[in-house]
């Protein structure tokens, strides 16, 4: 393999891995506070790329863009507000069940409403501008994601470390009830920590979409699946532990497809998953877990 | 008052296995027989599926009877959902029997109807393949029939083209498990090889992969002439896309299941120049049949809010149904095994030709039509015949 082959695929890894850091955000966050998996969040994102086909029918991108990720946003906290609220003090179970219902629910309304056959993702002509740097060539949207992913990253950890709405996130995160007595508005909270992850998943939909270019009712599946896994191997409910997780899986799996082992791509992230579990549950970032008496 | 309702609740009830018992006779005592279309209409092929199911439904518009032993026969349609999966074949397949079905169509894609094939074969119900090209879906198995020509002749078609282009260099992309892709693939490679060219780059990829840039990185540094890639539907604007996204210009070709306007749609002006294989052209009708479907099934397209841009696979579906309403009739009956016997020796104007079957239950097809894709559409390049 050539350098520039080589640098080539880095480039696509590390891209991918971007996307794949954004959307690990919201599994991340929302286990953090709910210790719920959200298993409908790969879904969201799914309907995020449909929202931006209509909105960019009819309205400039940049439009566009701000209305797909009103829409997208709104549509996580609807979903939390529907189908998780009211499960809010059952058994951790039914709650995880609810979100694997929601999850068929928009694969099947969205087949329903927009056919099994695969939409185009339209182009925005900027982030599609072509680089050329000697043999490497790249869109300017496989350079932007991962330095997008880090910036937002960033902005969320200040968010999360400094504001007052970041506080009560960590207090809820850390005990639940206690968070609730100290006059902490459990549902503000809870209705902002979705609206953030949907944001994510949103802006990681754009990136992702706008890179690989067709929407199908099942596209939300895989790259759901892999976050989740990435979110797992960072530690759930540490950020920065997603974030680094996603880029790791992007790495390796574009490499393990550039050597030939395509075959092994998928396995190996789930492979990661088991290897994880067995080894470190908590993940690489995780909290140690003390079990109250 | 309770005891009252309970009671009408059993007369109901009763009622309904009254009418659930006569298999050929609907309610209003009109004699009906039934006719399996299995096909994806979800998954990762549902869209190529639900385009050979409105051929198969237009069919059933057309020619809404049968007559056997005197007596018309409403033909009635139960369509299974076989979800693009193996797995999901099986019940499909099974539910499809257990309907009461004579004849089965489909399915779009061969490994669901080599799955599906066992399952045909021990209920004796006759199978008729619309568009899976496969070699092994037919082979061996006495139930199964097709209309559309089979892989090993497409593969070679296909590499004579690249032959006759002055390709001397070939890549091929295959999908994983799957296996028309795989198959097709690997009779364009024997038959490329055998003229004299070189296959300089054999990549794969998993099923639902979209991103295809590290087996393209690895394409583009071995520079071949053409690239190979049969995939399905939602796979082909990807790959075309991120090829020319990566600077590769080498030509892009595939086989039948390209023939589809959504690839043209979502691959936009990197689609250009893109060459494939298919069945049927509809700008030369072969067939009396093929000129009036063609007038009728476009209104019929419009009508099922689809672009009125004739696929293939519509076509084909149309055929199967024809050769099965044929069968019966010849048959004079609405056993399976009857049917089958039938099917050995039925001779239809199609719309894709003339259909006769071999000893394999394939139709006896030489010809192809190769299309490439200039200004947005899928223009007639030439027709191939081997053999």
């Amino acid at each position: 393999m050539s350098i520039t082959t080589f640098l080539q695929h880095c480039l696509t890894g590390i891209s991918l891995g971007g996307a794949y850091g954004l959307i690990a955000i919201g599994y991340t966050l929302v286990y953090g506070i709910l210790r719920l998996i959200n298993f409908a969040h790969g879904d969201i994102f799914m309907m995020a790329g449909y929202f931006m086909i209509f909105a960019l029918a009819s309205f400039p991108w940049p439009i566009a863009i701000v209305i797909t990720l009103v829409i997208t946003t709104v549509m996580g906290v609807v979903i939390e507000r529907l189908a998780y609220k009211p499960l809010r003090s059952s058994p951790r179970m039914s709650i995880m069940i609810s979100a694997i219902g929601v999850s068929y629910l928009l694969q099947n309304l969205a087949t329903y409403l927009f056919t099994a056959i695969p939409r185009g993702y339209p182009e925005i002509p900027l982030l599609k501008r072509i680089f050329r740097i000697g043999e490497l060539s790249a869109s300017l949207v496989t350079l932007m994601t991962p330095v997008l992913t880090i910036i937002l990253v960033a902005l969320l950890i200040l968010l999360v470390n400094k504001t007052k709405t970041g506080m009560a996130m960590r207090a809820a995160s850390k005990d639940f009830e206690t968070a609730k007595l100290m006059g902490i508005n459990i549902n503000r909270v809870i209705t902002v920590t979705f609206a953030i992850g949907s944001l994510l998943a949103g802006i990681g939909s754009i990136l992702y979409f706008t890179d690989r270019m067709s929407v199908t009712p099942f596209s939300g599946t895989l790259p759901g699946l892999k976050c989740f896994v990435a979110a797992v191997f960072g530690g759930i409910g540490n950020i920065p532990g997603a974030v680094i997780g996603g880029f790791f899986i992007g790495i390796v799996e574009t490499l393990l497809v550039a050597l030939g082992y395509s075959t092994f791509s998928d396995a190996f992230t789930f492979l990661l998953l088991i290897v994880m579990l067995l080894v470190k549950p908590t993940g690489l970032f995780g909290e140690k877990t003390v079990e109250k008496v | 008052m309770k005891r009252i309702v309970v009671f009408v609740l059993i007369a109901l009830l009763a009622c309904q296995f009254l009418f659930a018992g006569g298999k050929a006779e609907s309610a209003g005592g009109e004699k009906e027989i039934v006719i399996g279309v299995f096909e994806p209409q979800t998954g990762e092929n549902g869209g190529g599926g639900f385009q050979e199911v409105l051929g198969i439904r237009y069919a059933n518009k057309v020619y809404p009877t049968v007559t056997v032993g005197g007596e018309t026969y409403k033909v009635r349609l139960v369509e299974a959902d076989n979800k693009s999966d193996k797995t999901e074949a099986v019940t499909a397949a099974q539910s499809l029997i257990s309907s009461g079905a004579s004849v089965i169509i489909g399915s779009y894609g061969s490994g669901v109807s080599i799955a599906a094939g066992d399952i045909f074969l021990d209920n004796q119900v006759p199978a008729i393949g619309a568009s899976c090209t496969n070699p092994q879906v037919t082979f061996g198995n006495d139930y199964y029939f097709r209309v559309c020509f089979l892989d090993p002749f497409q593969g070679t078609v296909m590499a004579n083209y690249a032959w006759q282009e002055g390709a001397k260099k070939a890549a091929v992309i295959t999908q994983l498990g799957d296996d028309y892709s795989s198959g097709l693939g690997n009779f364009f490679k024997r038959a490329f090889l055998q003229l004299g060219g070189n296959v300089v780059s054999e990549q794969q990829f998993q099923t639902n992969t979209t991103d295809f840039k590290s087996i393209l990185t690895n394409i583009k540094a071995a520079n071949p002439d053409v690239i190979f890639a049969p995939s399905s539907i939602a796979t082909a604007p990807l790959i075309i896309k991120q090829a020319r996204e990566l600077g590769i210009t080498a030509k892009i070709m595939a086989g039948d299941t390209w023939e589809n306007s959504s690839i043209i749609e979502n691959a936009g002006a990197s689609a250009e120049g893109v060459v494939l294989s298919t069945f049927f052209d509809d700008a030369d009708p072969a067939t009396e049949e093929a000129a009036k479907f063609i007038t009728g099934f476009k209104s019929y397209l419009v009508e099922n809010k689809q672009p009125d841009i004739i696929p293939a696979v519509s076509a084909l579906g149309y055929d199967a149904y024809l050769v099965a309403l044929e069968a019966i009739k010849a048959a004079n009956s609405t056993k399976g095994p009857a049917i089958r016997d039938a099917l050995v020796d039925v001779s239809v104007e199609g719309v894709t030709g003339k259909i006769v079957f071999d000893e394999n239950g394939d139709a006896d097809k030489d010809l192809a039509f190769i299309k490439v894709v200039k200004d947005g559409q899928f223009k007639f390049l030439k027709t191939v015949s081997v053999l």
